[in-house]
């Protein structure tokens, strides 16, 4: 049986510095897979090299047992694997509108029509109106989206991964600077996908981490340090050790 | 969510999708005002004539500029090749009728955008601006060589057009050359709104705003760029043709690096990035420069310059708001 997506010895290296050192990272059809690590550890980095931002200086990776490490990156999401950014990356010039009308269209083939008006496809106004209600973006979908608030600009950004219908989800800290208040509604969204979805996620809360995963990898300084159900992660001295040496984790 | 609200929801971002493509009053006044100018001024259809020209050179910057963020200094190599290729076919009579020469022209030169689209589009935007400056330097040079094509630095001479549609012969007086180079502006103008406001359009907006993401929701970015590349040299192109076939004649003059760099005031001067830029630079520039090298003649380009550093200096943004400011004034009344 094929992974959904998996590396093979995968590294990277920046200069002096080796942020993918030797990753072989298996994660299964469906999963709620989490990666943890300190910061600087390379999660990041990991994510980059998944979609295609940049190029392993050695290793494979394959995606549904097909090898994609030469592929473009606009061709992985052809394929059904997209990422959301730990720092947003949006269009500050476009509206939500027109941002969530890019990735449908897109995904629909009609991204490339020059001959027609923006809009005057209705399967793609429709997917459209369906990801806007979503994610509760109806009542700004005209602003300009870099005057949106930060939470709104972060549901956005999660909502335009959504957009090109992943069967690989890779979410880089998705909640990452968001008020208590407002980061529930960001999770149920990332809650509610489908369960054939395969999701890949970082993040640094460990209650969250606990509760949404069901297989951890933990990394650190480039390299797989350790792997294994909640339950094993939660056990093991050693991680709590990386942790608790370099972060706040409470227990 | 009820079925209706759902649809009523549909019809809003149908709605909202397409509102930069919706033709606004300014427009029809702008394009009235052009309609007019061939039938009030038929004594200035000479500087009309070089003015379309220009509008629709600088309305092929702009496409690279505006809409997709690809800065060339060298724009004027398409311009001078489209103004040889279409004095050659001229010349050798290759083609008699000069739309379809031109048509032809456009599609030639549009090749060449495709081919050197790869060079150009690898690298950052200095190395952009140094492969496109260099490439047209390149051209003259290579037309300079191959005199006996070309003329050399005497130019093509002995090109004698056709009566366009076989009815009409261009005359001294710039008036058939006029409505022939406004029709083809107008077509051609028509023909980039559809393409800038068109799903391919908006997905140039967002390659210029983050092209990270672009391709993060799959986007293949490189090819956006060789497409719109490819259509602003072919703009470029037909706009140099223009200029060959109303005055038949051509020389090396058309590749020369001052009319790259003037192309770049005219759309500073117009605006960038909502079409009308380069046609309005066009007639301010023009009508600047025919205005002011009478009153200093040595000095118009003293007062171009300095046009432009306020101008930059203000920020296209600022004064951009001031037109908008205006506008809601005066189109209050249409709410
Ligand atoms: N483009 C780059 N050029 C040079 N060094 C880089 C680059 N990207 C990352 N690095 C370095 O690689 C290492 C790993 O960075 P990365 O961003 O992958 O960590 P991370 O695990 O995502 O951290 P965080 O939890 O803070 O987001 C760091 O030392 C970082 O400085
Ligand atoms: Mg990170």
């Amino acid at each position: 049986m094929s992974f959904a997506l998996e590396t093979i010895g995968v590294s990277m290296h920046f200069g002096g510095i080796c942020a993918s050192n030797n990753v072989s990272l298996q994660v299964q059809k469906g999963a709620r897979h989490a990666l943890i690590g300190p910061n600087g550890a390379g999660k990041t980095t990991l994510i980059n090299l998944l979609t295609g931002v940049l190029r392993p200086s050695a290793g494979q990776i394959l995606l549904e047992g097909r090898d994609i490490t030469a592929l473009a990156a606009h061709r992985r999401v052809g394929l059904g694997l997209v990422r959301t950014f730990q720092i947003n990356q949006l269009f500050g010039e476009l509206t939500p509108l027109e941002t969530i009308g890019l990735a449908v269209s897109e995904r629909m083939g009609a991204g490339g029509d020059w001959w027609r008006v923006a809009g005057s496809r209705g399967a793609v106004d429709r997917q459209i109106v369906e990801i806007l209600e979503r994610f509760h973006l109806v009542d700004v979908m005209q602003e300009r989206t870099a005057i949106l608030p930060y939470g709104k600009q972060r549901l956005l950004e999660i909502a335009l991964a959504i957009a090109c219908r992943p069967q690989v989800l890779l979410l880089d800290e998705p909640a990452a600077g968001v008020p208590e208040e407002e980061r529930h509604e960001i999770l149920a969204t990332v809650a509610a996908l489908p369960r054939d979805v395969t999701v890949l996620f970082i993040e640094h809360d460990m209650d969250l981490v606990f509760s949404f995963s069901d297989r951890i990898s933990v990394l650190v300084n480039g390299a797989l340090f350790t792997e294994g159900s909640p339950d094993e992660v939660s056990r093991d001295e050693r991680v709590k050790a990386v942790y608790l040496g370099e972060d706040e984790v409470d227990d | 969510m009820s079925g209706a609200a759902m649809q009523d929801l549909t019809a809003q971002v149908a709605y909202h999708l397409a509102r930069r493509a919706r033709w606004r009053g300014l427009e029809y006044v702008f394009w009235a005002a052009a309609l007019a100018s061939v039938f009030f001024l038929p004594a200035k259809h000479l500087i009309l004539n070089e003015i379309a020209i220009l509008a629709l050179f600088a309305l092929s910057l702009d496409l690279l500029i505006g809409y997709a963020g690809i800065i060339s200094l060298g724009h004027a190599a398409y311009f001078g090749f489209g103004a040889y290729a279409a004095g050659l076919i001229a010349k050798h009579g290759l083609i008699g009728e000069p739309v379809l020469a031109l048509l032809v022209t456009g599609l030639v030169v549009a090749l060449l955008g495709f081919i050197t689209s790869f060079l150009v589009l690898r690298g950052s935007d200095l190395t952009r601006i140094m492969i496109t400056l260099g490439f047209s330097l390149i051209l003259r040079e290579v037309a300079n060589r191959f005199a006996g094509l070309t003329g050399g630095a005497d130019g093509l001479q002995g090109v004698t057009m056709a009566p366009l549609l076989g009815q009409f012969t261009f005359d001294i007086g710039g008036h058939v050359a006029y409505m022939y180079s406004l029709t083809v502006l107008f077509v051609m103008f028509l023909v980039a709104r559809r393409i800038v406001y068109s799903p391919f359009g908006l997905s140039l907006r967002a390659v210029q705003g983050n092209a990270l993401r672009a391709a993060a929701i799959g986007i293949g970015v490189n090819w956006r760029l060789v497409a719109i590349y490819t259509i602003a040299a072919a703009y470029a192109g037909i706009a140099g043709a223009l200029l060959t076939q109303s005055t038949q004649f051509c020389s090396l003059d058309v590749f020369s690096f001052e009319r790259s760099a003037d192309l770049f005031v005219v759309l500073v001067l117009g605006g960038v990035g909502y079409l009308y830029g380069g046609l309005v630079g066009a007639v301010l520039f023009k009508i600047t420069q025919d205005w002011l090298a009478g009153l200093t003649p040595q000095y118009w380009q003293f007062w171009v310059g300095l046009t432009l550093v306020i101008i930059v200096l203000v920020g296209t943004e600022r004064l951009s708001g001031w037109l908008r400011a205006i506008r809601r004034l005066a189109f209050k009344g249409q709410g």
